[in-house]
C-alpha cells in the first residue's frame, strides 16, 4: 500500500469548514492503481507535525487570504539569476545517460488536441510502454495524458503494464465552466479508469482574490477523485507575477493537491525554469512543514534534453534528491520525449542521431 | 585639423541558419596571406556547431525542396547577381588572401559568377533530364522523377577559395537540397564574404551553412551524423576521404567522391546527379471499361 499519498494531512486541514464536504475525512490511501510500479515514498512520521498556522490558515475565507498574501515575497530577478546559474551545470557522459533515463521515466506522455482520435491514442500507449523498440533498457514513461474521452482506450492499452493514465478534467483548459460539470467531467475520467487526474484552478476567481471558491474547488474535485492523485494544473503564463504562482502553490497544497503543474500547455509562457523553480521551493518549504512529499509537474514548453537536464539540476538544487523520482516529478511533454530519445541514442552510439530514427508521434 | 582613422577590421564568423553566429567554442584561428603575414581571426568551429548546422539544415530543407523549380531558378540567380555587386570585394579578397594577380582573380569571380547562373538554369531542367513516363504492361502511368537527397554535408576544396566552393554549393542547392559545407582551412575568407553574399540574397536561412576550422577535426561527425544524407567528399585528402567514407557507412550515406578537380573546365552534370534521387510512382490510368473503350 502506498501510504505515502498525502491524505490525512491534507484533508484534515480542509476540514474546518472550508470545504463544500468537510464531512468526508481522509480517504482510505492506495486505493486504486495510482501509479502503479513507481517508487513508493516512506510513509511520514507518525507524529505529523500538523502547523498551527496552517491548520489555521484554511479556517475561513478572510485568514486563507492572509496566509496568501502573507507569503513572503519573491525577488524576480534573484530567481531569475539563480534559475540561469543553475542552467549553466554541465552534466555529460554518464551522469547524462543516467539523467537522460530518469527524465524518460518521468514524462507524462501527452496528447491533448481536438484532433485525437482511438487510433493515436493507441499508439502513443504503445510508445509509452516500450519508447524506444529499438534500444534495450529504455524505461517506460510515468503515465499518459489524455482528455477524459479517451481514458477508455488509453486504460485498455496500458493495463497491467506499470504507465499511468492521467486524464485532465474540470473543463480543460479554460475551466470556465460550473463546479456541477467540473465533477461530472472528472468523475466521467474516473470512471473510465484514469489513475491520474489533472485539474486546472479558476484563474478568474483565483486573480480577483476570490481564494476560498478556489480553494473549496479543489478540496471538491480531489473527492471526486476517490483516492486517484490529483495534479492541480495553476497555468501559470495567466498568473502574471511570481508572487501569484507562490500563492496558488501553496492554496494547491492546502487545499490537498498531490502535485502542483505549471501549465496546460495551451497558453505561452508555459513552463519556464524560475516558475519550476517557485513550485519545487513550496512542495520543499510544506514538506519542511508537514513532512508531507508533494509533487511538481512542468508542462508545456520543454522540448529538449537540455531544458529536462535543466529542469533536473533545478529539482536537485531547489527541492532537494528525494525529489528525483517520477513519483514527485514528472514533465508534460509531447516532443521532449522523442529528442530524449534521439539524445540517448547519440550517447549510446557516439554519433548523432536524426529524427528519422523515432516515431513520429 | 587632421584625424587619423582607426582601421575597422572585420571579425569573421560562422554562416549556420541565415545568421553570423560565434564558435560554440569561442575558438578561432589566424588565417594569413601567401607572405606569412597576418590577415584575420577566423572561428574554429566545434562539432556541436556542426551539429547546430545540420539542425538549421534540416529544418530548411522541407521548405527548400518544397519551392517550384522556376522559383528555386529565380532564388540561385538572385546569387550571382549579389556576388556580381561585390566583385571588387572578391577580387581584393583573392588578391589578398591567394596572392592571385588581380587579372586572374578578376577571371575566378568572373566564373563563379557565371558557374551559379549555370547551375540556376539547371533547376527546373533536372525533371526533363533524369525524370521520365516509363511504357509499363498495365493500366497504369508510371513516373520516374528526380528529388533532393536532402541534407549534404560537403567539404570545400582547398585549392580553389572562391570557383571550387561555389562549384561545389550551387549544384547541391539547386536540386532542392540543403548543405553544411566546411570551408578551405586555409582560405576561408572568401567563404565567409560569400555567406554575406547568401545572406543578402533570397536564399532561405539554412538552406547553406558554412563553417570555417578544422576539417579533419568536424567532418567525421558531419560523415557519421545520422540526421545527414550525402557526403561531397571533394575537398578530402586521400586520408581523410577514406575515414569519413568508412564512418558514412554507417548510416548509409550517399557519398560522392569527384574526379579530378579542373574549376574552370565545364562543370557537366555529375554533380547534379549525385545527390538526387529517383523516385518512381505508379499510378492507375483510370476505370477500364467491361465492354471495351475503357480507360486505356
Amino acid at each position: 500500500m502506498d501510504t505515502a499519498r498525502p491524505q490525512g494531512g491534507a484533508a484534515a486541514l480542509a476540514e474546518p469548514g472550508a470545504g463544500p464536504d468537510a464531512t468526508t475525512p481522509a480517504l482510505p490511501a492506495g486505493t486504486a492503481g495510482t501509479a502503479g510500479g513507481l517508487q513508493q515514498r516512506p510513509a511520514p512520521s507518525p507524529g505529523l507535525r500538523t502547523d498551527a498556522e496552517l491548520s489555521d490558515a484554511t479556517r475561513d475565507d478572510s485568514s486563507l487570504r492572509r496566509f496568501l498574501r502573507g507569503l513572503p515575497g519573491i525577488d524576480p530577478v534573484g530567481l531569475e539569476q539563480r534559475a540561469a546559474g543553475l542552467a549553466t551545470r554541465s552534466i555529460k557522459k554518464n551522469s547524462k545517460l543516467q539523467a537522460i533515463d530518469l527524465a524518460i521515466s518521468m514524462v507524462d506522455l501527452t496528447t491533448l488536441e481536438g484532433a485525437d482520435t482511438p487510433g493515436k491514442v493507441r499508439s502513443l500507449a504503445a510508445k509509452a510502454r516500450r519508447p524506444d523498440p529499438a534500444q534495450p533498457g529504455v524505461p517506460s514513461v510515468a503515465a499518459v495524458c489524455v482528455y477524459p474521452d479517451l481514458v477508455a482506450v488509453a486504460a485498455e492499452q496500458l493495463a497491467g503494464s506499470g504507465v499511468g493514465v492521467a486524464s485532465v478534467a474540470t473543463a480543460f483548459p479554460s475551466g470556465r465552466a460550473a463546479l456541477a460539470v467540473k465533477l461530472a467531467d472528472v468523475r466521467s475520467a474516473v470512471d473510465a479508469g484514469a489513475t491520474e487526474i489533472d485539474m486546472v484552478i479558476d484563474r478568474g476567481a483565483f486573480l480577483a482574490g476570490r481564494f476560498g471558491e478556489v480553494f473549496d474547488q479543489i478540496v471538491a474535485v480531489r473527492q471526486a477523485c476517490a483516492g486517484r492523485r490529483l495534479k492541480v494544473i495553476l497555468e501559470t503564463g495567466e498568473l502574471g507575477t511570481y508572487d501569484n504562482v507562490r500563492r496558488a502553490a501553496w492554496l494547491a497544497l492546502l487545499a490537498g493537491g498531490d502535485f502542483v503543474k505549471t501549465s496546460t500547455g495551451k497558453v505561452s509562457p508555459a513552463a519556464t525554469l524560475p516558475v519550476t523553480q517557485v513550485l519545487l521551493q513550496a512542495v520543499a518549504d510544506w514538506h519542511a512543514r508537514t513532512g508531507e512529499y508533494r509533487a511538481v509537474k512542468p508542462a508545456g514548453g520543454i522540448r529538449t534534453t537540455k531544458d529536462a537536464v535543466r529542469h533536473l539540476v533545478a529539482v536537485n538544487e531547489v527541492a532537494g534528491p528525494a525529489w528525483l523520482d517520477p513519483y514527485l516529478f514528472r514533465f508534460g511533454a509531447s516532443s521532449l520525449l522523442n529528442d530524449l530519445l534521439l539524445q540517448r541514442r547519440t550517447q549510446r552510439e557516439g554519433h548523432y542521431s536524426g529524427p528519422d530514427y523515432v516515431t513520429v508521434d | 585639423m587632421s584625424q587619423q582613422r582607426l582601421p575597422v577590421a572585420k571579425t569573421y564568423k560562422l554562416f549556420v541558419g541565415g545568421a553570423f553566429p560565434r564558435s560554440e567554442s569561442g575558438r578561432t584561428y589566424p588565417v594569413r596571406g601567401p607572405g606569412g603575414e597576418f590577415l584575420a581571426n577566423v572561428a574554429r568551429a566545434s562539432r556541436k556547431d556542426a551539429r547546430d548546422a545540420v539542425v538549421a539544415a534540416r529544418k530548411a530543407f522541407r521548405g527548400w525542396a518544397g519551392t517550384t523549380a522556376y522559383n528555386r531558378g529565380q532564388v540561385v540567380y538572385r546569387i550571382a547577381e549579389m556576388l556580381e555587386g561585390r566583385r571588387a570585394q572578391f577580387v581584393d579578397l583573392l588578391v589578398t588572401g591567394d596572392g592571385a594577380d588581380p587579372a586572374a582573380a578578376g577571371a575566378a569571380v568572373d566564373a563563379a559568377v557565371d558557374r551559379i547562373v549555370h547551375f540556376a538554369g539547371w533547376t527546373d531542367k533536372l525533371a526533363a533530364v533524369w525524370g521520365s513516363a516509363n511504357p509499363v504492361a498495365g493500366p497504369y502511368f508510371s513516373f520516374s522523377v528526380p528529388e533532393p537527397t536532402g541534407v549534404v554535408a560537403a567539404l570545400a576544396p582547398p585549392d580553389d577559395a572562391l570557383l571550387g566552393l561555389v562549384s561545389v554549393v550551387a549544384p547541391i542547392i539547386a536540386s532542392g537540397n540543403t548543405v553544411v559545407v566546411l570551408a578551405a582551412p586555409d582560405h576561408p575568407l572568401p567563404a565567409i564574404a560569400l555567406a554575406e553574399v547568401l545572406a543578402t540574397s533570397d536564399l532561405p536561412g539554412g538552406v547553406v551553412n558554412i563553417l570555417t576550422g578544422d576539417p579533419a577535426e568536424i567532418a567525421p561527425h558531419l560523415a557519421a551524423h545520422g540526421d545527414v544524407d550525402a557526403l561531397d567528399l571533394t575537398g578530402a585528402g586521400a586520408e581523410l576521404r577514406a575515414d569519413l567514407e568508412r564512418a558514412a557507412a554507417g548510416t548509409v550515406k550517399r557519398v560522392h567522391v569527384p574526379t579530378g578537380s579542373d574549376w574552370t573546365a565545364p562543370p557537366g552534370t555529375a554533380r547534379l546527379r549525385a545527390f538526387l534521387e529517383v523516385k518512381t510512382v505508379w499510378h492507375p490510368t483510370g476505370a477500364v471499361s467491361l465492354t471495351g473503350g475503357g480507360g486505356y
